[in-house]
């Protein structure tokens, strides 16, 4: 059962502010959806592995050649604030 | 003071001596780079980039691994641990969870007189965040600047059990890896930044507190000792120690409080789905081959094979540069000989200046030195003299040292006096002193060594001091 309190953390650890309405749609959602998933608790997975990947693919691999790097100017393209070639972000603690 | 402490730590190492990051070709060399010219889209994260992981990282992790006595994953994968820190353009960083590549290990480290065994937990992969500049101090910063050549650089974590009590063997514990990974010669760690300690500390029975961003070798023992009295002293008080993260300021030498218990870090690690599983369990055989004789190994056969006491080769294996170092002045001197003079001559006094090998002048130069020793050109005193003039003088733009020793033995007139010239030094510093002599005669035998000692001044230090002690008796005797 997720509650609207369950929600808002939720939304804290995304930093993504929610007003009341929809953290009370977002907590009804998801219920509706965790019960939705309820149907797989019905099937034996006692011997089956997790599927991490859906690909089947493993060891891909690049070799450690250094290549060209993007100038400083576009690097800094997207962002708002910069100072002396830095991207400025707000203070931490 | 009777707590017992109990010290984990978690030891992040740069592979930096690969060319290019862990998922992206942008260069490692970016150490005197501007800031924010050594990225890309991987590394930036921009929408839509696609990691692909560096062969030679996954080999060296596995090398490292095996150094470390560890099992080897069959099956390793890759995991997102979701945080917003500025230093994470993603918002998330790709690192290892369960399946780390590496698990179990151990390695023994020396603490006072006996060894003991440090099990590794596991060591895993992941990429370096961002670089942050503060205004100031972390605390009072009112914003922070962002430089992301650093982003993307390949590191590894190295996660011991809480086996270590104290925090000079932490301090060796860290000495040791440093040296073994130099060994694999994966990683260079006087390059800054190279490596970064996080700790969990508690007194046996109580919470215990992270401390992260210990970042210098010396700031590892001092942030643990700060923590532990912190710890001490609120538990005296009756206080109760809190499970929380703190901050290490290196330039106040203090922890501070980042977030207590309530805060907890709730990563929600899920499978990176843009890199495929790995399975390089077979890869070990090989890179076990490959694998370069290890410090314990090569301290055994120092021992066994120059005959050189545990206390020396232990010295002398240490570090890879010092044993071969050791190992090509051995190779053209007698190898006790060579011993003495690099492990305790040699390293004493690069010690002393709080230098590395690297910034000694070459084994040559050191075997041309006890050549001119042994052969009786200059004194132990002498040598010793060379040695620092060189040490001191250090190495021009070019690398090389400024002068040769025979330039040093020469400008210094360190080359020894011949015997009658000492014979006239100790006749006139017995004319000079009467009253030691009389001292002398009254059976003060501390008075002979007083005038020896005057003898090597007036030479200034080129006279063999067993020469000028019979040469003393002597004369006293005779007059
Ligand atoms: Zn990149």
């Amino acid at each position: 059962m997720i509650t609207e309190k369950d929600v808002e953390h939720i939304g804290s650890l995304a930093c993504v502010d929610l007003t009341d309405q929809e953290t009370e749609l977002f907590a009804k959602q998801f219920n509706s959806i965790l019960e939705y998933f309820k149907e797989l608790d019905g099937v034996n997975t006692e011997n089956v592995e997790p599927t991490y990947h859906v690909i089947g693919l493993t060891n891909v691999f690049r070799e450690d050649v250094a290549d060209e790097s993007l100038p400083q100017e576009a690097a800094l393209a997207n962002t708002a604030k910069k100072e002396k070639g830095f991207i400025k972000g707000p203070r931490i603690v | 003071m009777d707590d017992e402490v109990i010290i984990g730590l978690e030891i992040h190492c740069q592979l930096n001596k690969l060319n290019s990051k862990l998922f992206c070709g942008c260069s490692t060399k970016h150490h005197e780079a501007e800031p924010n010219t050594h990225t890309c889209p991987v590394c930036l994260g921009l929408p839509g980039a696609l990691p692909v992981i560096n062969k030679k990282a996954v080999e060296y992790t596995i090398m490292v691994g095996l150094a470390l006595n560890c099992q080897i994953a069959e099956h390793t994968q890759f995991y997102r641990k979701n945080y917003y820190y500025p230093d994470l353009p993603r918002g998330f960083q790709i690192t290892q969870y369960d399946y780390p590549i590496a698990a179990d290990g151990i390695i023994t480290v020396d603490t006072d007189g006996h060894e003991r065994t440090i099990r590794i937990r596991r060591v895993h992969m992941e990429e370096d965040p961002g670089r942050l500049v503060h205004q100031g101090s972390i605390e009072t910063s009112k914003f922070v600047l962002v430089d992301y050549n650093r982003s993307g650089m390949p590191l590894i974590e190295v996660v011991t059990e809480p086996d270590l009590r104290s925090p000079k063997e932490a301090r060796r514990f860290i000495n040791k890896l440093r040296n073994i990974l130099e060994y694999l010669d994966v990683f260079d760690g006087s390059l800054p930044g190279a490596l970064r300690v996080d700790a969990n500390i508690s007194l046996r029975g109580g919470a215990r507190a992270e401390v992260k961003n210990i970042s210098s070798y010396k700031g590892v023992e001092r942030a643990l000792l700060f923590e532990i009295s912190r710890q001490q002293n609120m538990k005296r008080r009756g206080v109760k120690v809190v499970q929380e993260t703190r901050h290490y300021d290196d330039e106040r030498n203090c922890t501070i409080t980042l977030r207590s218990k309530e805060q907890a870090e709730e990563y929600r690690y899920f499978p990176e789905a843009d890199l495929v599983p790995l399975s390089v369990s077979g890869w070990q055989h090989a890179l076990k081959e490959k694998l370069p004789e290890l410090p314990d190994a090569k301290r055994e056969r120092f021992k066994g094979q120059y005959g050189i006491s545990d206390n020396h080769a232990k010295v002398l294996t240490a570090e890879i540069r010092v044993a071969n170092y050791y190992e090509y002045v051995a190779s053209k001197i007698d190898p006790l000989l060579a011993a003495t003079w690099v492990a305790d001559y040699l390293k004493g006094e690069l010690n002393y200046r709080d230098r590395d090998i690297r910034d000694a002048f070459g084994p040559d130069k050191m075997v041309y030195i006890l050549q001119q020793f042994r052969s009786g050109v200059i004194t132990d005193k002498g040598a010793v003299e060379v040695i620092r003039t060189l040490l001191d003088e250090g190495v021009s733009p070019n690398g090389e040292p400024r002068s040769e020793p025979q330039d040093v033995i020469r400008n210094k007139n360190l080359a020894r006096v011949e015997s009658d010239v000492t014979r006239t030094a100790c006749a006139e510093v017995l004319k000079e002193n009467v009253a030691a002599i009389a001292d002398f005669r009254s059976g003060k035998a501390q008075a002979l060594n007083y005038l020896v000692g005057m003898v090597m001044k007036k030479t200034r230090g080129r006279a063999d001091p067993a020469e000028v002690n019979l040469l003393l008796r002597e004369l006293l005797e005779c007059t």
